[in-house]
C-alpha cells in the first residue's frame, strides 16, 4: 500500500496519462502510417506504394502542385501580413488592442465556416471558384497566423534598438530594412510554419473554392483513405510528413532564441 | 569669443507628457570640448533632456542651437551626434564588428577605412580580437565597451551618454569611469553625461548640471556644486551634508545649532533666516570639550574604511553628522569646532508657506483645492487672499481622511532637531511642514492647518 501511495505521490508519475494518452493518440497512428505504408494489400513488407507514387505522374504532380500553392499562399500571407503586423505592433499608427483582437478573431472561428463563407461570397459576387478563389481562401484563412507571430516579436523588439539605428545615421527606411526586418525574421519563420505545413495538407478549402476541380495533396491522401487504399494513402501521407519534418528542421536552424520567437501560443 | 567656444546652446526648453511638466524652461550652454553631467534624482528631466539633445523627443518649447544652428526640428538621423544607450542596445543580429561599423557603412566610407577605424576604436576601448563575436555572447562590460567604440568610431562632435555605468557593478564601474575620462581627454569631443550617481558626476565632469522637477538647481565645477551649494536640495543631494536653520546675524557672523560662528559670508542684511551648510568632514572633534566651540555627546560611531561617522548630539539639542578618522566612544562628551569657511550660508527660498485663496464665507478660504476654517478677519466672499502658514503650524495626520486635504511626502530633508518635508498635493502644489515626527518618502499623509494659524492678508 505504501508503496503504491510511493508511486502516485512522485511527481513524475503525474505524466503518465499524459505519456499514455501521447503513445495511444500520437505515436500508435505514426507507427501505424509507417507500416502500412512499407506493406502492400496481404500485410507483407513492401515498397510498392512508393513505387507507384514515383512512377504515377498525376501523384507526383498534385504533390508539386500543392507545394507551390503553399508556397505563393504563403508568400502572399508574407506581404499582406508583415505591414499589417508592423502597422498593428506600432504605437502610434494603432492606438487600440481591439485592432489586434480584430485581426485575430478569424481564427476563433471553425475554417469550414469560413470557407463557406467564402464560397457564398464569391456566388454573390459572381466571381468564379477555381485556382484564384483557392489561392484567396487559402490566404484568407491562414493569414491570422502570419500575423500574430510577427506582431508578437516587432512588439517585444527593443524600441531603444531603432533609436540607435537613427542615432547612428540611418534614416527610417535604412532603419527598416537594416534593423527591423532581421530582428523580426523570427516571427517571419515562426509565421512560415504556421502557414507552410497545414496548407500543403489541406483539403477541404481546395474542394470547397474549386467545385472539387482542383485536387491537391491533401484531397488525394483522403481520397485514397476513403476509397479503402490504406497502404498507399498511408505512403502519401509519410512523404508529406517527411516534408514538413525538413521544412520544420529548415526553420528551426534558424531559431536558436527561442524565446525571441513569437510563438502563436 | 564666449559664443565660438559654445557648442550646443539650450534655450528656454520645455516639454511636458500629459499633465507632468518635466521639463521647466532649461537654458544651458555648453563649450566645445566639455565634459558635462546631467545629474538629478530619478524623474527630474535630465534623460528627457538627454533625449531631446539627441532628437528623440520634440521640445513643446524653446529650441536647441548646435554651432549656432537650430536642430530642434532635425531628426536623430541628421544630428551629428552620437549616443550611448543606457541598456547598450547594440543589434543582437551583428556581431561586434558590424555593431560598429553600423555607421560608417551607412555613410558610404570605404571599407578599408571602415576596418582601419573598427580597429583602432576597439583597440581603444581593449577589445581588440572581439571582432567576430556574437555581441549576446558578451559580458555587461563588454557590451558597454562595444557601445561606446560603436558611438566614437563616428567621430561626432557630441557623445550623449545616458547612465551608461549604471548597470555595471561598483568595480566595473570606477574603471570605466577612468576609461571614459581618459577617452574624453584623447578624442577632445563634447560629452554630455546623464546620471544620478553624485560621486560619479563630481569625478567625471568639467561641469555638473544639477537638475530637480524638470529645473536645473545648479551649474558648476565640481568643487563649486561641492563647497557652494546654491540651495538645500543640492547640498542634500550632493554629498553628505547637516543642513540647518540658521540665521544671519550680521556680514561675517551667523548663529545655528544655538551658537554664533564667524562666516565668510556678506550681504545676506542683518538678522535674516538662511540655511546653513556644513559638511561632516568639515566639523573637527577633540576630546577635550573646555577649548572646543561647542560640545556634544556621541550619540553613534560606525567605521566606514577611510573614516568613521559620528553622530553627535550638540549642548543644544540638535544632531549632527560628522566624519573623522578617528573614532570617539559612544557616550563620551566631545568638543567640536568649524572653521568660518567651512560654514555655507545660503539664502533660504522661503520663511513660510504662502498660498492663493479665494474667501468662500467669512471663516472659510478656499486654497489647494479644498476648503480650510479660518478666524474671522472681516473679508468678504469672493476676496482674493494670501495666506500664510509657518512651517511648523501644518499639521500632517496618519490618517489621510481626516485632513482636510491629501498629499505625499515628496522631500525630506533633516535639519538637525526637525525634519523639513514637502509635501506634493493631489493638485501638483507644494505644502512645505517642519516637523519632529519620522515620515517616509511617498507617505500618504492628510493635511490639516488650526484656523488660528492662516495668516490671510487681502490681494490687492
Amino acid at each position: 500500500m505504501r508503496k503504491l501511495v510511493n508511486i502516485f505521490g512522485k511527481r513524475s508519475s503525474w505524466a503518465l496519462p499524459y505519456a499514455l494518452f501521447l503513445a495511444i493518440f500520437v505515436a500508435l497512428p505514426l507507427l501505424l502510417i509507417v507500416v502500412y505504408a512499407f506493406s502492400d494489400n496481404d500485410g507483407g513488407f513492401s515498397l510498392q506504394n512508393f513505387v507507384k507514387f514515383v512512377t504515377q505522374p498525376e501523384a507526383v504532380n498534385t504533390f508539386i502542385y500543392s507545394i507551390g500553392i503553399a508556397l505563393v499562399t504563403t508568400f502572399l500571407c508574407i506581404l499582406l501580413g508583415y505591414p499589417a503586423a508592423y502597422i498593428l505592433s506600432n504605437k502610434e499608427l494603432n492606438r487600440s488592442q481591439i485592432t489586434v483582437i480584430l485581426f485575430i478573431l478569424p481564427m476563433w472561428i471553425n475554417i469550414l465556416v469560413r470557407t463557406l463563407a467564402t464560397v457564398a461570397l464569391f456566388d454573390f459576387i459572381h466571381l468564379p471558384l477555381g485556382e484564384g478563389a483557392l489561392i484567396f481562401g487559402m490566404v484568407y484563412n491562414f493569414l491570422p497566423f502570419m500575423i500574430y507571430p510577427i506582431y508578437n516579436t516587432l512588439q517585444k523588439m527593443d524600441h531603444s534598438l531603432i533609436e540607435a539605428a537613427e542615432d547612428l545615421g540611418a534614416k527610417p527606411s535604412t532603419v527598416f530594412w537594416k534593423v527591423t526586418i532581421p530582428l523580426s525574421m523570427p516571427g517571419v519563420m515562426s509565421g512560415v510554419m504556421m502557414v507552410f505545413m497545414p496548407t500543403i495538407s489541406t483539403f477541404a478549402i481546395a474542394e470547397l473554392l474549386t467545385m472539387n476541380n482542383i485536387k491537391l495533396f491533401g484531397t488525394t491522401i483522403q481520397e485514397n483513405i476513403n476509397n479503402g487504399m490504406w497502404n498507399y494513402g498511408a505512403a502519401l501521407s509519410l512523404i508529406m510528413l517527411v516534408i514538413i519534418g525538413i521544412s520544420s528542421l529548415f526553420s528551426d536552424g534558424d531559431g536558436q532564441n527561442v524565446e525571441n520567437e513569437g510563438g502563436l501560443i | 569669443m564666449a559664443k565660438d567656444n559654445s557648442i550646443i546652446k539650450i534655450e528656454h526648453l520645455s516639454k511636458s507628457f500629459g499633465d507632468k511638466q518635466v521639463l521647466d524652461d532649461i537654458t544651458l550652454d555648453i563649450r566645445r570640448g566639455e565634459f558635462v553631467t546631467l545629474l538629478g534624482p530619478s524623474g527630474c528631466g535630465k534623460t528627457t533632456l538627454l533625449r531631446m539633445i539627441a532628437g528623440f523627443a520634440k521640445p513643446d518649447e524653446g529650441v536647441i542651437l548646435m554651432d549656432g544652428n537650430d536642430i530642434s526640428e532635425t531628426p536623430p538621423h541628421k544630428r551629428p551626434l552620437n549616443t550611448v544607450f543606457q541598456r547598450y542596445a547594440l543589434f543582437p543580429h551583428l556581431n561586434v564588428y558590424d555593431n560598429i561599423a553600423f555607421g560608417l557603412k551607412l555613410n558610404k566610407i570605404p571599407s578599408d577605412e571602415i576596418d582601419k577605424r573598427v580597429r583602432k576604436v576597439l583597440k581603444m576601448v581593449s577589445m581588440t580580437d572581439y571582432e567576430d563575436r556574437d555581441v549576446t555572447s558578451l559580458s555587461g562590460g563588454q557590451q558597454q565597451r562595444v557601445a561606446i567604440a560603436r558611438a566614437i568610431v563616428n567621430r561626432p562632435k557630441v557623445l550623449l551618454l545616458d547612465e551608461p555605468l549604471a548597470a555595471l557593478d561598483l568595480k566595473m564601474r570606477k574603471d570605466m569611469q577612468m576609461e571614459l575620462k581618459e577617452m574624453h581627454n584623447t578624442l577632445g569631443i563634447t560629452f554630455i553625461y546623464v546620471t544620478h550617481d553624485q560621486e560619479e558626476a563630481l569625478t567625471l565632469s568639467d561641469t555638473v548640471v544639477v537638475m530637480s522637477e524638470g529645473k536645473i538647481q545648479q551649474i558648476g565645477t565640481p568643487t563649486d556644486i561641492y563647497n557652494e551649494p546654491v540651495n538645500s536640495f543640492v547640498a542634500d543631494f550632493i554629498g553628505e551634508s547637516n543642513i540647518l536653520n540658521g540665521k544671519m546675524i550680521r556680514d561675517r557672523e551667523v548663529e545655528f545649532i544655538g551658537h554664533t560662528f564667524e562666516c565668510v559670508d556678506e550681504g545676506f542684511g542683518e538678522h535674516t533666516a538662511v540655511d546653513v551648510v556644513v559638511r561632516p568632514e568639515d566639523i573637527y572633534i577633540i576630546a577635550h570639550a573646555e577649548n572646543a566651540k561647542f560640545t556634544g555627546v556621541v550619540k553613534s560611531c560606525t567605521f566606514k574604511g577611510v573614516h568613521y561617522e559620528m553622530f553627535v548630539e550638540t549642548d543644544k539639542g540638535y544632531e549632527l553628522m560628522l566624519q573623522d578618522y578617528n573614532a570617539f566612544e559612544i557616550g563620551s562628551t566631545v568638543g567640536m569646532f568649524i572653521k568660518p569657511s567651512d560654514i555655507h550660508v545660503m539664502r533660504k527660498e522661503r520663511t513660510c508657506n504662502t498660498f492663493d485663496g479665494v474667501m468662500v464665507s467669512p471663516t472659510k478660504v478656499k486654497m489647494l483645492g479644498a476648503e480650510f476654517d479660518c478666524e474671522d478677519c472681516g473679508l468678504a466672499e469672493g476676496d482674493r487672499v494670501t495666506v500664510r502658514v509657518n512651517f511648523d503650524k501644518v499639521e500632517l495626520l496618519d490618517n489621510k481622511e481626516d485632513g482636510t486635504l491629501m498629499g505625499e511626502v515628496h522631500f525630506i530633508l533633516y535639519k538637525g532637531n526637525h525634519y523639513h518635508l514637502t509635501i506634493l498635493t493631489d493638485d501638483g502644489d507644494n505644502v512645505y511642514v517642519d516637523t519632529n515626527d519620522i515620515w517616509d518618502n511617498c507617505d500618504l499623509v492628510g493635511i490639516s492647518i488650526a484656523p488660528k494659524h492662516l495668516r490671510i492678508t487681502k490681494r490687492v
